[in-house]
């Protein structure tokens, strides 16, 4: 009994010592900083990327809206129903070549299709800005010797990492519908995911930029909602540009969207095929180097903006 | 890193305009010491969270000085921010994740190296007696907890000095002095200088070793909670005496250290500077005298009259501007989760 007390006390005695000596060590010399203005930026991207894989329905929830257009839209647009099919010297499928420069307006919606899911996902990148600042986390991060420009960037990559993961799964589902796979190659589909890492680069920086002064998500949303519809349907991502009018044209000729989504389209779907081109298809906006130009240059153009912005606008 | 007079802060006519007019802070001027903990008295809207964005480079200034652990917080901001920890009014950790990971976070983006945050965010956690929860989901946390575990992430990058805005804001009573307490342990047992922002004025007269006084951007008056008080005119003493004669204010008034003398019937209120001393002497004068002394009683001045002494008026609750005034209505509604 005496021992088993003198046992107890001797603990009690190791771990009060224990404790005393941790709190020492609490308060000991700091270790070296890393002092790189990019330190931090994996930290933040991961962050949120954490946030994002642990909650897996806003992913379902953010990939139903493409599929829903796949499936239904594309499956019932089907423009060689609409003309007589007892016209002599006309195929259906020759039809579909000249309307669309691929097999099927399915096909060829399914191209659009990766851009619009970039395009939706880019533009909610701009709302996680918001809620940091909301919720305080913003100012937390503007307090530490991180880089602004790495916060910044850190919020375009998370959205980078998201919406090609998601532009991915996108394209395994229309390939599954049925999508033509004919000019699939290594280098088609690793051209395709550059072009879309370049366009979600860019976009995401645009919305990011948008949101560093706000902290009102109201605003943030209408932002997206005025930006967002124009960028789609001033584009090639839904319809062929030969059945738009002239001051439309000129429009879409202007909107990044349309050449990431030309891009795709020569690509993956050979729209600058010679058979498109014999068929009469005349959706080609540029050349496949011409769509990489600028949608690199609006890469690196806006992420650069993002970063000189965030120098004077990421203050409290 | 610290300047020769032992000033580990030290501001220059810091001052802070908004859109041309509107003078949040309006050129004030203090000293930090080594080791103290000062606060910063005022009501919402005084100025008090835009001086502290000021000095932890949240906010750019409109004019002044400021050295805080030797850095210029205009030339080297990024210096400044490594050197202190801050402990933001609002509750800023990621609902979503859990204690321990909001902190490991917190010491990424100081640049700590993990072999030397993983242990260490862990002793943090045990410091604010959080270790049972470390592993928990933030959004899991009661409001007290939470602000436990903002005091641990303001302390990862082994700070020698500490801001803390508000620290105690909407807070249930035992987490208050459980807060006292630490922010009383971090300046005894690990000599951390501590700045502290409040609108409680029982909080800047337990806590503090100096408290400045600030209301609509100004400065009013800077000394320890004592100085403050006795700007009231010192501390009341009431001596009752068995004979109503002779009339002994003349002698009284002659003693040291006593401001004033009111003589009514038998009692004699007299202000004095150090009421402890005075009283001694009272009761001998009166002895002296050959007459008797039937009651005595010492008030001590509070920071309450002094702060309406030298402001005007009581602290007030006032709206200084909505979005203030919402995040500090969050911050309320969260802590008494």
């Amino acid at each position: 009994m005496t021992e088993d007390l003198t046992r107890s006390t001797v603990t009690t005695q190791e771990k009060v010592a224990k404790e005393e000596m941790e709190r020492e060590r609490a308060f000991r010399e700091a270790p070296k900083m890393n002092k790189s203005p990019l330190h931090g930026m994996w930290a933040l991207t991961n962050r949120d990327l954490i946030k994002w894989y642990r909650n897996p329905i806003q992913l379902i929830i953010s990939l139903v809206q493409p599929v829903v257009w796949l499936g239904l839209f594309g499956k019932a647009f089907n423009i060689a129903g609409l003309i007589p099919s007892n016209i002599p010297g006309l195929s259906v499928a020759q039809i579909d070549l000249a309307s669309f420069g691929t097999t099927s307006y399915f096909s060829y919606l399914a191209a659009g299709m990766l851009a619009f899911i970039i395009l939706f996902t880019a533009a909610f990148s701009g709302m996680s800005v918001v809620w940091d600042r909301r919720f305080g986390f913003m100012n937390k991060a503007m307090s530490t010797p991180v880089g602004r420009g790495a916060i910044v960037t850190a919020k375009v990559l998370q959205s980078v990492v998201r919406s090609l993961i998601q532009a991915a799964i996108v394209l395994i589902i229309a390939v599954a519908l049925g999508m033509d796979t004919t000019y699939f190659g290594a280098f088609t589909i690793l051209g395709t995911f550059v072009m879309l890492f370049l366009m979600t680069f860019g976009l995401s920086s645009l919305f990011v930029m948008l949101a560093l002064r706000s902290s009102d998500w109201q605003t943030q949303m209408a932002i997206i909602n005025l930006l967002n519809l124009p960028l789609l349907f001033a584009s090639n991502a839904m319809l062929p540009v030969s059945i738009m009018p002239d001051w439309l044209k000129t429009v879409i000729r202007f909107n990044p969207v349309s050449y990431a989504v030309d891009g795709i389209r020569q690509m993956l779907l050979g729209t600058n095929s010679a058979a498109a081109a014999a068929a009469g298809y005349t959706g080609v906006l540029a050349p496949l180097w011409v769509d990489f130009a600028v949608l690199a240059g609006f890469a690196g153009l806006l992420s650069i903006l993002g970063i000189v912005l965030s120098w004077k606008l990421l203050s409290k | 890193m610290m300047n020769s007079d032992g000033n580990i802060v030290d501001v220059e006519n810091l001052t802070k305009v908004y859109g041309g007019t509107l003078k949040a802070v309006d050129g004030v001027t203090f000293q930090v010491k080594k080791g103290e903990i000062f606060g910063f008295l005022g009501p919402n809207g005084a100025g008090k969270t835009t001086t502290i964005n000021m000095l932890t480079t949240l906010l750019t200034s409109s004019g002044g000085k400021a050295v805080i652990n030797g850095y210029d917080i205009h030339k080297h901001p990024t210096e400044v921010r490594r050197s202190v920890g801050v402990v933001p009014q609002e509750y800023t950790a990621d609902e979503d994740i859990t204690g321990f990971q909001n902190i490991l976070l917190c010491a990424d983006l100081y640049g700590l190296p993990r072999s030397d945050s993983k242990p260490h965010a862990m002793e943090l956690l045990q410091l604010v007696e959080l270790q049972d929860a470390a592993n928990r989901k933030v959004s899991t946390y009661s409001g007290g907890m939470r602000r436990r575990l903002e005091l641990a992430s303001g302390l990862i990058n082994y700070p020698t000095l500490l801001f803390l805005d508000e620290p105690t804001l909407g807070l249930d009573v035992q987490t208050r002095s459980a807060v006292w307490r630490y922010i009383r342990m971090l300046k005894e047992e690990y000599h951390m200088t501590l700045f502290l922002t409040t609108h409680y004025l029982e909080e800047a007269d337990s806590l503090c070793d100096r408290i400045a006084i600030i209301d609509h951007g100004h400065i009013i008056k800077i000394g320890t909670p004592d100085e403050l008080k006795a700007t009231v005119g010192g501390d009341i003493i009431e001596v009752g005496v068995a004979e109503a004669e002779p009339d002994l204010s003349a002698d009284i008034a002659r003693i040291p250290l006593v401001k004033d003398v009111k003589k009514t019937d038998n009692t004699y209120r007299i202000k004095s500077e150090v009421g402890e001393e005075s009283s001694i002497q009272i009761i001998d004068l009166v002895r002296s005298k050959g007459l008797h002394v039937t009651k005595i009683s010492l008030t001590k001045p509070t920071l309450d009259e002094a702060y309406l002494e030298l402001t005007g008026r009581n602290i007030r609750e006032e709206e200084s501007n909505k979005m203030d005034a919402f995040k500090q209505r969050v911050t309320m509604a969260r802590a008494r989760r």
